[in-house]
Order: C-alpha cells, then structure tokens, then sequence
C-alpha cells in the first residue's frame, strides 16, 4: 500500500472514530452545548469533560510525535506557523462563539448529525460553509489586515 | 456520592475525539480541525492534496450515522423557539465566517491547538466560550 492509500486510510478511521466520539460524548445534541455555555444554575459541565479527556490524550501523543523528525506516514508535520494572538484571531473566534452559542452546534457536530437528514441541520451546514467561503473571498481584498494570516505560509515544524 | 453517566460518557467520547487527532497527528502529521478541513475540501474538491480531508469527512458523517443506530437519543436538533429558520442560518454563517478569521473551531484550536499549549489556541478557546455564553444568556428568554 502507498503512503498516500495509508494516509487516506488514518484519515477515514479517525473521521470515523470523531464521529463516534462526538456522539457518545452527547455533543451532537445542542441542549447539552447550550447546557455548557449556559453558567449558573443547572449547568450542564458535559462539554468540559469531553475537553479533557481529548486533550489529555492528545497532549500526551503530540508531546512524543512531535519530538520526531516527520510523522509515520508523511515526510513533514502540517503545523500552524502562526504565534501571535491577533485582533483577526480574536474577532473570528467571537463571532464563531455567537454563532455556537446561537444553535449549539460548532462544525464537526454539525457535520456529524448530516444522517440525520434534519432541516435545521441542512441549513446550519450550508449557511456555515457559505460564511467560511465569503470570508475567504473577501480576504483577497484585505490587503491591510494580517496578511500572515490571509495566506498561510507553507506550515513547518515549531 | 456517584459520578452520573452522562459524565462518563462526555469523558469516554473525548478519549475517542484524542485518540483520532492523535492519530491523524503521529500518523500523518495533519491537526484535526473541522472547519478547516471542510473549508479546504469544498474549497479545492477535486485536488489530489484534498483527498485526505474528503475521506476524513466521509468517516465523520459515516460515524455519525453508525451512533444513531448505536446510540438513539443522541441527536437533537437546536432548540431555536422563536429565533426560528433565521437564526440557524444566521449561526451556521457567524461559525463559518468566525471560523475562517480565526483559523480554527472547537476541535483545532480547543483541542488539537491546545493540546500543543499555542497561545493563540488558548486565546481563541477562551473567547469563544465567552461570547458562546454571552450568546446563551442574551437569548434566554427566546428559546
């Protein structure tokens, strides 16, 4: 097998296995993601739990895979050459935050309740993809923001 | 005092979400973000460097069908009341747009970015929680 068929295979597993996860987790019903977001009483803390148990794991692998030269089955890491925190970065996950916060559902849930054939989530999936394309249309034009941040640069080992 | 299964089951699917971005970072050095690799496929949908992420996709809607066999119950649809057909689609356009101007969502910069402990992914985690609740508590009384 190629190491192109053997990336492609790592790529379907690990969507299939986010899939998976999401849903046992409960992150594909928005009550329970509004349920976090929502501080007080009767908060639900389900999301929290979720974060930790990825990153701990995550954490974990990416401490010893990243202290190697390449990853198994490519010739480089694809990493975010970006550092700074920017008004950009700032202002893009604040309007995402309203937008999670307004159906509960961020991407990959999203992506992952598509079986379910439903209206709302038809609509979530196209109004979100329509929104990230115009967006990057319209960088062509901002020519004055980040442009560190318009064209990523070709990403590279930290 | 015991740990309600709701709990355990948020910490179990969490395990599962690590264990697929560990594996799609140690294996081919790609961070699992959704929005961007939804954005980049759809963006470039024929290109042989897309392949990846469309399979990735494949696996995330396939395991999303598999759960609701598996797991009944765990699918909802958003509770909009009276914010209605508009205010999904004015959600799905603020994540997609959002996600776009700061390069990542829930799952790049949440978990994968800090994962690695980035500072950016740090600062845009906590900002989207923050206007995700102020959000929520703004539109209380709508649902």
């Amino acid at each position: 097998m190629s190491l192109a068929q053997r990336r492609g295979l790592v790529a379907l597993a690990a969507g299939l296995l986010f899939g998976l996860g999401l849903a046992l987790a409960g992150m594909t019903d928005p009550r329970k993601v509004l349920g976090f977001l929502s501080f007080g009483a009767g908060w639900d803390p389900s999301l929290a739990f979720v974060m930790a148990g990825a990153i701990g794991v995550n954490a974990a692998v990416a401490r010893v895979a990243l202290k190697r030269s390449k990853p198994r089955f490519d010739s480089q890491f694809h990493l975010s050459p970006l550092r700074a925190v920017t008004p950009r970065l700032v202002l893009g996950a604040a309007l995402f935050g309203v937008g999670w916060g307004l159906a509960g559902y961020c991407p990959g849930p999203a992506l992952a309740s598509l079986a379910t054939g439903h209206p709302a989530v038809l609509g979530f999936v196209a109004a979100m993809l329509s929104g990230w394309h115009l967006t990057r249309a319209l960088e062509a034009f901002a020519v004055d923001a980040t442009p560190a941040e318009v064209v990523a640069p070709s990403a590279s080992k930290p | 005092m015991s740990i309600p299964i709701e709990w355990l089951r948020a910490l179990s699917g969490g395990v599962l979400i690590g264990t697929s971005a560990a594996l799609l970072l140690a294996l081919n050095g790609r961070i699992a973000g959704v929005s961007g690799i939804v954005g980049e496929a759809t963006a470039a949908p024929v290109a042989a460097a897309s392949a990846w992420r469309w399979l990735f996709l494949l696996g995330l809607a396939l395991g999303g069908g598999l759960s609701m066999r598996l797991l009944p119950g765990a699918f909802h649809a958003p509770p909009m009341g009276a914010l209605g057909v508009p205010g999904v689609l004015i959600a799905g356009a603020l994540v997609g747009a959002g996600t776009r101007l700061g390069n990542g969502c829930t799952s790049g910069h949440g978990v994968c970015g800090i994962s690695r402990g980035s500072l950016r992914s740090i600062a845009a985690t906590l900002t989207f929680i923050a206007t995700g609740a102020l959000t929520v508590l703004a539109t209380r009384g709508l649902r």
